[in-house]
């Protein structure tokens, strides 16, 4: 049965595949929001990056769901990963080449981890792929001195005051006779780092949600249940 | 550029198989890091840069980082340190 199954699921993955290829005419697709968004964009919102304007202008609630699963996800993670008695496991010291290249490296990531988040209605970035380089900046010391102790607490409220920010300016903007996440504080100029209202500020919220949340993530897979 | 992509889709294809027929993990996880990697570089050549940063930090850097720590809390690792813990663990 089960060497049955497998070719069958090929086969129907295979069919499928055909059905969207023979469907699919790439550039001749009515993409009629997306022209629409293309067009309205830049004044409407602000930003001159149109990727963010759909992200957190157009499709705002999305963007809060996705941070609701990816804090379920990570929520699960360390409870599962809590579990298992509070013994740390015993790692080898790390070598000259790790130690000195994370002081050296440490600076350099923060940097880039918030120029990415700020800028993220100007260039491409966000706050998504500039959290993922700031938790990956905390975790480089984890690797380099196995000893040191994580501080989940501040971890968690950075997280929560982040994420209950996201949603304060969702219902700032309800309030204030708009829709539920609607950009906030004018426009401004295209292009210029003050611009896009309340588009920055909830970019950098995100990306310090998303850089505590994915850091103890990887602080609770280092370490064998360590304390809050 | 038909050659570029080519390569690419050529390079995730074999990385991909590569992950089915290493033996050692930690390999396996690394191929699967580089075909994350060529599908970002794709990305950045069919003009989704933002698709492509998430892509590489995401694909290639975070999933694979967690894979590893995973293997290593599973025992599965074969380098240095993990195994030289294994052996201390063995010996309590």
């Amino acid at each position: 049965m089960r060497n049955l199954t497998s070719p069958l699921f090929a086969a129907g993955l295979a069919f499928f595949l055909l059905v969207v290829v023979a469907e699919f005419e790439p550039g001749a697709a009515p993409m009629v929001v997306g022209q629409a968004i293309l067009q309205e964009a830049p004044e409407t919102t602000g930003t001159a990056n149109i990727v963010t304007a759909v992200v957190l202008g157009y499709r705002g609630i999305d963007t809060l769901g996705e941070i609701a699963i990816l804090f379920t996800a990570s929520l699960v993670a360390g409870l599962v990963l809590e579990r298992r008695g509070g013994k740390r496991q015993a790692q080898a010291p790390a070598g000259n080449v790790l130690r000195i290249s994370t002081q050296l490296l440490f600076p350099l990531m923060l940097v880039i981890g918030f120029y990415i988040i700020l800028h993220g209605h100007l260039t491409p970035g966000g706050g998504f792929q500039g959290g993922v380089i700031l938790a990956a900046a905390f975790f480089l010391p984890l690797l380099a001195r196995p000893g040191i102790q994580v501080r989940h607490f501040g971890l968690a409220v950075t997280e929560g005051l982040a994420g209950s920010a996201f949603i304060v300016i969702g219902l700032i903007a309800l309030f204030q006779g708009g829709a539920f996440l609607q950009p906030l504080f004018g426009t401004g100029s295209p292009g210029q780092l003050l611009s896009a209202g309340s588009l920055p500020i909830l970019y950098l919220v995100l990306g310090l949600k998303v850089g505590a949340e994915l850091a103890g993530l990887l602080a609770h897979l280092v370490y064998e249940g360590s304390e809050t | 550029m038909i050659w570029i992509t080519g390569l690419l889709v050529v390079v995730m294809l074999l990385a991909a198989l590569a992950v089915i027929f290493f033996n050692n993990h930690v390999a396996a996880v690394a191929a699967a890091s580089v075909v994350s990697l060529a599908l970002s570089v794709l990305f950045l050549l069919l003009k989704a840069p933002d698709v492509a940063m998430t892509e590489a930090a995401v694909g290639a850097g975070l999933s694979s980082l967690i894979l590893a720590l995973a293997l290593r809390r599973l025992g599965l690792t074969q380098t240095g340190a993990a195994s030289a813990t294994d052996e201390r663990e063995k010996n309590r």
